[in-house]
């Protein structure tokens, strides 16, 4: 059976429009809560401005515990709780949950690397003129490490429309629920191609995106 | 202005206990720039960071402008840290600020009206010599500038105190000739109280009224700059000074001048005034006997002289005995054996 393009185009573009949410929606998300605990982990860490052992323990396990499932079966495995949050399992919204919770632990990872990376000196020089902790967290260390940053949330990104993809096939809606309905079940791959041609061009959007802002930051 | 009391900092690595400061007892007085000098892992960082409690001591006290700084709380002790400018081997500056940015920082954390900042920062600059520079990134600049900004920064919020971590260890020695006189400026000029630490005797002898060395955590020598200098007693601070002040040559040279049938060498110090006056020349006439200076240096050291000779003398053996026995009533005098080996 051929596909009617004439209808096919808006589902195209309704499809993209989900995926996109799907991305920006986790990136905000995830960031907010993937930066807190990537924040968190590299204050209590051992010798630092606001060290405590068992608080990074914790952490530091839940993330090991989190980050190695497969986002698929993340996502089915989680999916009594989405309910309970998001009241249902389908659809873009109940995509975004499982995808910020998975990208925020990844982001976690990150943001404490790109923390590690600081000259420690900088942090000790910010100590001896009078900042508090939580001044040194907001005026040093997020502006400090601002440039990485970025370039790991792209990073980020990109996974995340990986994610959307995955998500779609369980209902999440999407360029993947097309991919895998039109090109996958129904043996098309014209569709196929389009939903690929497109998801290639939103990563090479992001990408640039990422690289020019981190850029600017980093002046390099 | 600053007291160490029997201040002692204690380590603790996995079961291994170190003591990185032992009981030390130092008095570092209002208006002077005292050094710390010692080898790498003498202790010196430790201390220095017991001041503005970067590093607690776990034993004894650190008074600073009268007040045992352990009894401050968090939020005085950010205060008190405003009061003490600090400056590092490595700059420590905000790769994400400009320079104007980096000096303004502290005096953002101190909540000073905007305006006010930028009047500041402009003067700091000033002060230091970096107008131009307000808007670069610190990358942009050479070792010595940065140190410049470094300086600006720890000055911003009118400190009393300044302590500088081995401040001119990463710089080359055109640089460290300006910076130390940058700090010099600062305490002359503003009449800040400098404390600092190295392990190059020469930035001792250029800008320090008083030095204390360390060895394996404890003081081992205090006092002026040109007693430590002019007779240093413990084995170490002899061997900073003998970094500084070649005070003999070497024996092979020593050996062959004995070999060609040179004469006895003899040691003569001048300190201060002595080295203004015509003494060895006057004595010698008087005696009839020449002398000749074999080796040596005559250098300023707190804006004193102070000259380390070698010396020989030719003529009667008897005449010779005069001149010296004349010369100790001054000078310091000594005959310089030449070992074997």
């Amino acid at each position: 059976m051929r596909v009617d393009w004439n209808t096919f185009w808006p589902r195209i573009v309704e499809s993209t429009g989900e995926t996109i949410l799907m991305v920006i929606a986790t990136l905000i998300f995830g960031s907010i809560l993937g930066i807190s605990i990537g924040l968190l982990l590299y204050v209590t860490r051992k010798g630092n401005i606001l060290e405590n052992q068992l608080l990074f323990q914790i952490l530091n396990i839940l993330i090991n515990i989190v980050r190695p499932i497969p986002f698929i079966i993340f996502l089915v495995a989680i999916s009594p709780l989405t309910r309970a949050i998001i009241g249902t399992t389908i659809g873009t919204w109940a995509a975004i949950f499982p995808m910020t919770i998975a990208a925020s632990f990844g982001i976690a990872r990150i943001v404490e690397n790109n923390l590690l990376s600081i000259d420690p000196g900088v942090v000790e020089a910010a100590k001896a003129m009078g900042a508090s902790p939580f001044q040194i967290i907001f005026t040093v260390l997020i502006p400090e490490a601002l440039g990485p940053l970025i370039l790991g949330l792209t990073f980020v990104t990109i996974s995340l429309i990986d994610f959307s993809a995955m998500a779609g096939t369980v209902g999440g809606g999407g360029l993947g629920h097309v991919a895998m309905t039109y090109g996958y079940q129904r043996f098309d791959g014209s569709v196929m191609l389009v939903t690929v041609v497109i998801l290639i061009i939103l990563v090479q959007f992001a990408q640039w995106l990422g690289n020019t802002l981190s850029r600017k930051i980093m002046r390099r | 202005m600053i007291e160490f009391k029997q201040a002692a900092k204690t380590f603790r690595l996995g079961n291994r206990e170190v003591q990185a400061v032992k009981e030390v007892s130092l008095s570092i007085a209002q208006g002077e720039i005292f050094g710390i000098i010692g080898f790498s892992g003498a202790g010196k960082s430790t201390l220095l960071r017991l001041v503005n409690m970067l590093e607690q001591p776990t034993a004894g006290s650190v008074q600073v402008q009268g007040v045992d700084i352990a009894t401050l709380s968090q939020k005085d002790l950010r205060k008190l840290r405003r009061r003490i400018g600090m400056i590092f081997q490595n700059f420590n500056l905000f790769t994400s600020r400009t320079v104007a940015g980096n000096v303004a920082y502290p005096l953002k954390l101190a909540g000073t009206p905007k305006r006010e900042i930028s009047e500041r920062v402009e003067e700091l600059l000033r002060f230091v010599g970096l107008s131009d520079k307000a808007n670069d990134y610190p990358e942009q600049l050479s070792g010595g500038q940065k140190q410049r900004v470094g300086i600006a920064r720890a000055l911003a919020t009118s400190p009393d105190i300044l302590i500088c971590d081995e401040a001119t260890s990463a710089l080359d020695p055109d640089t460290t000739g300006e910076i130390l006189r940058l700090l010099k400026k600062v305490n002359k000029e503003l009449g800040i109280t400098i404390l600092l630490i190295t392990h190059e005797m020469h930035v001792i002898q250029a800008i320090c009224d008083r030095v204390a060395v360390m060895e394996e955590g404890a003081v081992i020598e205090t006092g002026s700059v040109f007693d430590t200098f002019s007779n240093p007693q413990h084995p170490t601070t002899q061997r900073f000074i003998q970094s500084v002040q070649q005070d003999r040559p070497s024996n092979t040279l020593l050996k062959e001048w004995r070999a060609k049938g040179g004469q006895k060498l003899y040691r003569v110090i001048f300190k201060g005034e002595v080295a203004s006056d015509p003494i060895l020349s006057s004595i010698t006439q008087k005696f009839g006997i020449h002398f000749n200076i074999v080796y040596g240096s005559i250098r300023e050291l707190q804006e004193k002289f102070f000259g380390n000779l070698l010396v020989s003398f030719e003529g009667e053996v008897q005449a010779i005995e005069l001149v010296i026995a004349e010369l100790k009533r001054t000078v310091e005098i000594e005959e310089v054996e030449i070992h074997e080996s």
